[in-house]
């Protein structure tokens, strides 16, 4: 059984005429200590895929109309608000983008953390555990810094700190809604280093939602990729990044500047992401694809299995 | 060979936390610094009110009725007091020359209970003799010494407007973080009663509240009434405002990580949200306590609050009422400069904190 299974997940912001689907038919497993990377431009439905896990999404806004979230087996978008208060920090914990402003301003980090073990560890909650936890995600002098206030510490730190929040409960699974965007790229190369030391050393598996690609070739074992609410290709990381399927997914890895060549300009894919509510019919990613045909307005295409775990939402792939 | 020329070592200058820099800040408002050491000194003497003033609330002499101050005056090295004498029927007492009593200090005199716990009839000064009272402020109309009963007076008048703003800001923020973090409908509900209560003059409200109170109540239960009819009318207006603040917390990143960690909504609302207003509510509540202390005074003025012969500075002043007693007796009017210069420190003291925790500031 796998740790996490969505599936066919439909999620709509409003009500009747006026809805808006955000996330549209999304599935994706993720087993027992993997890494899955999701991938896609800002406004894709990233995050709110990954929010949604835990149902983090306000309803209303948000208005769940289909599909399963299978969390250990459990649907969480059929749990109590007690059954869902044991799951976050419990079962799946987040890091968020920016660590600056996901720490409590007015309290020190060694309380914070302190708070997140009280929830789900009661009995280990004391400094003891406080500076075991500051000294996994390699703060130096954790006897000090937990006397610390978020200010005192660099981006750097506080991302350590929120990782160490995140890590009190030892979650199976860790969502890191791009977790290195705030940082610079010396820090973030660590923090990633950090998530797969811990992962190897935890054995917990990490939805890692990101736009660098980068990023997905050090880490993911597998990858989504997302576009306009919908996953158009799914894939394991080597293969995607050695011969990306889907039109978007090559466009995507064309816009990565490259040490070589001689282009003047930076390649980009033309156009925008289709706002939510103006998806255009058919595929949503026509307007803009180099390839498209005119069948491809008609109908939207399937997400189709075409190699051996490789999906992608095209049937003009080869 | 050439030494190289040592290397001084400065000190490392350690950054200020928040809290260092907030005290410099204030300690440099001398106006502020000034109003919080009248205050420290205020509180201070109606804590040691029993101690400090040299006779009881209810000391009654209807031979000093009116009487004007009577201050100790430095007779070789001893403070003496002198006496007076009036005719009877008349409340025009002249001086008897050569005629003194030395004042003492801790002199035993009218039995009291220090924190309303221990029994002491020691005084910090008086004269220990009947026929030379110390009256610094004057006397009342039954003789009272106008000092001692300020100082009674003023453990109640200083007491209740802390107790109030404890009162009712503990509803507002609570309140007002409830209606701003679930938003909605709750919201709308709260803000409604908010602006009803708001919209209702107090004082009217006060006194027909109180009318529906019996009569015979006892002075603790009309000070305790007080209190919660002021925090009941007090709290909407803060409710609003950390409403607002709430509103714009709850989209803050570190509200959605309190939810990721499976926080509960009520632990967010008192654990994350109300700290995060504090530096705003520690002014706003030092500003609002003299709305507190005024609105007993006006209570008791009117003779719905504290009764005789319990004293506060409200029912003090309504000797004051009578103009003929104004024009002749104008000590009377004591309460009203302890008023006056309690008000002015509160709102000095507000002034300085809020500047001083106001980080854009020098």
């Amino acid at each position: 059984m796998n740790l996490l299974e969505i599936k066919n997940l439909k999620m709509d912001f409003g009500k009747g005429a006026d809805a808006l689907r955000a996330v549209d038919d999304v599935s994706f497993t993720i087993g027992a200590g993997e890494t899955v990377c999701l991938v896609g431009e800002s406004g894709c439905g990233k995050t709110v895929t990954a929010l949604s896990i835990a149902r983090l999404v306000p309803t209303p806004p948000a208005n769940y109309v289909g599909g399963e979230i299978l969390l250990n087996g459990q649907d969480t978008l059929k749990m109590s608000a007690r059954e869902l208060q044991q799951i976050r920090g419990g079962v799946v914990s987040y890091v968020f983008q920016d660590p600056g402003a996901s720490l409590n301003p007015v309290f020190r980090i060694g309380n914070q953390i302190k708070e997140s073990l009280k929830l789900h560890k009661p009995e280990k909650a004391n400094d003891a555990e406080v500076i075991r936890l500051l000294k996994l995600v390699g703060i130096p002098a954790p006897e000090s810094r937990i006397k610390n206030y978020p200010f005192e510490m660099s981006g750097g730190m506080q991302q350590r700190v929120m990782i160490a929040m995140a890590l009190a409960s030892e979650p199976k699974l860790l969502v890191a809604d791009e977790p290195t965007t705030a940082l610079d790229v010396t820090i973030q190369a660590q923090i990633l280093d950090l998530l797969s030391e811990l992962k190897q050393r935890l054995g917990m598996a990490i939805l890692l939602i990101t736009h660098n690609l980068g990023i997905v070739g050090d880490m993911a074992d597998r990858v989504a990729v997302m576009y306009a609410g919908q996953i158009v290709e799914l894939s394991p990381a080597r293969e995607l990044l050695r011969r990306p399927l889907h039109p978007y997914t090559r466009a995507l890895m064309n816009s990565v500047p490259k040490l070589r060549g001689d282009a003047d300009r930076l390649s980009a894919i033309p156009g925008n992401v289709p706002r939510i509510g103006n998806f255009p019919p058919g595929c949503r990613f026509a307007p803009r694809c180099p390839m498209a045909k005119p069948e491809c307005s008609e109908k939207i295409p399937d997400l189709a299995g075409v190699e051996a775990g490789r999906w992608v939402r095209c049937p003009f792939w080869k | 060979m050439e030494t190289a020329a040592p290397i001084s070592i400065a000190e490392p200058k350690l950054a200020l936390s928040p809290w260092q820099l907030f005290r410099q800040r204030l300690w440099r408002r001398k106006i502020a610094m000034l109003g919080g050491g009248i205050l420290i000194f205020l509180y201070l003497v109606a804590l040691f009110a029993g101690f400090v003033a040299p006779y009881g609330y209810n000391h009654l002499d209807t031979d000093n009725s009116f009487h004007q101050p009577i201050w100790p005056r430095l007779s070789g090295f001893h403070l003496v007091v002198p006496r007076y004498e009036s005719a009877p029927g008349d409340f025009v007492y002249r001086e008897v020359p050569n005629d003194t009593r030395p004042l003492h200090v801790f002199i035993r005199g009218d039995q009291y209970k220090l924190f309303g716990l221990i029994p002491s009839s020691i005084h910090l000064f008086g004269t220990g003799d009947q026929n030379y009272p110390v009256l610094p402020f004057g006397g009342d109309q039954f003789g009272r010494d106008i000092f001692s009963r300020l100082l009674y007076g003023s453990q109640i008048s200083l007491s209740i407007g802390v107790i109030g703003i404890l009162l009712s800001f503990t509803f507002g923020m609570i309140i007002g973080g409830i209606s701003g973090y679930f938003s909605g409908a709750t919201d709308t509900v709260i803000m409604r009663l908010c602006e009803l209560i708001m919209s209702i003059p107090a004082l009217y409200l006060i006194i027909s509240l109180r009318a529906t109170f019996p009569p015979g109540m006892s002075s603790s239960q009309i000070y305790a009434m007080i209190v919660i009819i002021l925090s009941c009318i007090g709290w909407a207006g803060m409710a609003r405002v950390i409403r607002g603040m709430t509103l714009s917390l709850r989209e803050q990143q570190f509200i959605l990580a309190a939810r990721a960690l499976g926080q509960s909504h009520l632990k967010i609302i008192v654990r994350h949200i109300l700290p995060n207003t504090l530096s705003y509510v520690i002014v706003a509540a030092t500003l609002s306590v003299p709305y507190y202390i005024l609105g007993e005074v006006v209570l008791s003025f009117l003779g719905v609050g504290i009764q005789e012969p319990q004293a506060s500075w409200g029912n003090m002043l309504t000797a004051a009422e009578d103009v003929q007693y104004l024009q002749n007796y104008p000590w009377l009017l004591a309460p009203s400069a302890a008023i006056f210069v309690t008000v002015l420190a509160f709102n000095f003291l507000g002034d300085g904190l809020r500047d001083a925790a106001d980080t854009k500031s020098l």
